[in-house]
């Protein structure tokens, strides 16, 4: 099980072999990375089992991949390749309006995306062993991913104040199981590890969200979308480490070259944003 | 870490060469052991660790933590070892293990992407073996076991390794 790190998003072979070099605990495989779907339009899907399969071959850390929201068939075929982890993600484009996937129906674990402590807890009660933030994916602006954290970690404080006889209602009202509300009110903390994604493109982003409360960071456009990868890949493990030490973090972000070009959020519009897919 | 506090042993995190002045022993835990290797070279952890185990300090190595403390690692431990041995993430398992000298009863032990040993030197002793392979062993004050013991709710590893830190501050 992955309970702290950088997870990054590759789209071959040799950006894989590239992550792992530079201290990666996980790859993500997936054809293109989320600034190019935005780019590209058309519907966004599972990954061709080819390319999954080269990108197992070239490393020994864990390799995940990504299924459609409630795209169980995708998630099958995945699980039939032996990948690691499988992602439920927005990135891609839902084929269930209404349903997530049941992943107690998998030996494989997933990682969902989640705004919230709400949508965080639905879908560990699917049966999530991973949640992330959703942020929002391919626009290197950190903004969303911080709103998510703050949402599911000041939602768990709260969870923490409050009475048994208190739990039911928040329960109702985060729509949420109310074994997991009373499990996550007692340990003040989610049954499974949580990560940030959606957004990060420098050193400082990784250190900011280790700070907030993630035990972990993924990585999606922010590294192969900059001008020095390898660099670049190596300064976010490293201040995702020692996200704790600011003079680490200066270190790691000196002649990195240009970050990948942002997205201001107000440029996307309500249809650009994919962190509203899934509920 | 919460295993530690519950056997009345204070834990830290080690991340620098400075966090390592002072312990009584060391764990090094599971996780990805490219991640950890390379933690280690960019931090400059190696040598600390080196000393640590030159002072005789307990030593103790868990999943990809039995990999960095192999010979074509720190070389803490004469035995090599292949990673992910058992196979993927959907390989992972549970077995009950025998671990003589440190728990009486069976431990059960959860094997996920686990190593095992390949090969190992004279003066190292084998606690467990599954499927005909090592996966527990132990040579001087550096012990090594392919899964991951923080990951059930029992603490005899971890009293067992906090009574041998114990023993060793005192000179035992």
């Amino acid at each position: 099980m992955i309970k702290g790190g950088v997870i990054m998003d590759v789209v071959d072979a040799e950006q894989a072999r590239i992550a792992e070099q530079a201290g990666a605990c996980a790859v993500m495989a997936l054809e293109r990375v989320p600034a190019d779907i935005r780019a590209d339009g058309g519907v966004a899907r599972m990954s061709n089992p080819r390319m999954i399969r080269e990108i197992q071959e070239s490393v020994s850390i864990p390799v995940m991949a990504k299924a459609r929201i409630g795209h169980f068939a995708e998630a099958q075929v995945l699980q039939s390749l032996n990948i690691d982890y499988i992602d439920e993600s927005e990135v891609l484009t839902p084929a269930d309006e209404s349903n997530h996937i049941d992943k107690f129906a998998f030996d494989a674990p997933f990682v969902c995306g989640a705004t919230n402590l709400g949508e965080a807890l639905r879908r560990i009660g699917e049966g999530a062993a991973m949640i992330r933030s959703k942020g929002e994916a391919g626009t290197g602006n950190i903004v969303e991913a911080v709103r998510h954290m703050r949402e599911i970690t000041s939602g768990i404080r709260e969870l923490s104040t409050l009475t048994r006889t208190e739990l039911p209602t928040a329960a109702k009202n985060l729509a949420a199981p109310l074994e997991l509300v009373r499990d996550v009110a007692e340990r003040a903390w989610l049954p499974v590890p949580v990560f940030c994604a959606g957004g990060i493109a420098t050193p400082a982003d990784a250190a900011l969200m280790m700070q907030l409360g993630a035990e972990g960071n993924f990585v999606g456009s922010g590294i192969f979308k900059s001008d020095d990868p390898e660099r670049r890949a190596s300064a976010i493990v490293e201040a995702t480490t020692h996200f704790n030490d600011p003079e680490r973090v200066a270190a790691a972000s000196e002649q990195l070259g240009d970050a990948m070009p942002g997205i201001e959020m107000s440029a996307l519009g309500d249809d650009g944003r994919l962190a509203g897919r899934g509920w | 870490m919460g295993h530690l506090d519950a056997v009345g042993a204070c834990g830290v995190e080690v991340r620098l060469p400075a966090d390592l002045r002072g312990l009584d022993g060391l764990i090094i835990p599971g996780g990805e052991s490219t991640t950890i290797s390379m933690g280690i070279e960019s931090a400059g952890l190696a040598d600390g660790i080196r000393d640590l185990h030159a002072a005789g300090r307990p030593i103790l190595g868990t999943c990809a933590g039995m990999i960095v403390a192999d010979r074509e690692h720190l070389g803490l431990i004469d035995i090599t070892t292949r990673r992910n041995a058992f196979g993927r993430q959907l390989a992972s398992f549970e077995d009950e293990i025998e671990l003589p000298g440190i728990a009486e009863a069976p431990v059960r032990a959860v094997f996920i992407r686990a190593p095992w040993v390949e090969q190992l030197g004279g003066s190292v002793e084998v606690l467990a073996e599954l499927r005909g392979h090592p996966v527990a062993v132990r040579q001087a004050n550096v012990t090594a076991l392919s899964f991951h013991p923080e990951l059930v709710g029992d603490d005899r590893i971890h009293r067992w390794f906090a009574a041998e830190c114990g023993r060793a501050e005192a000179g035992l």
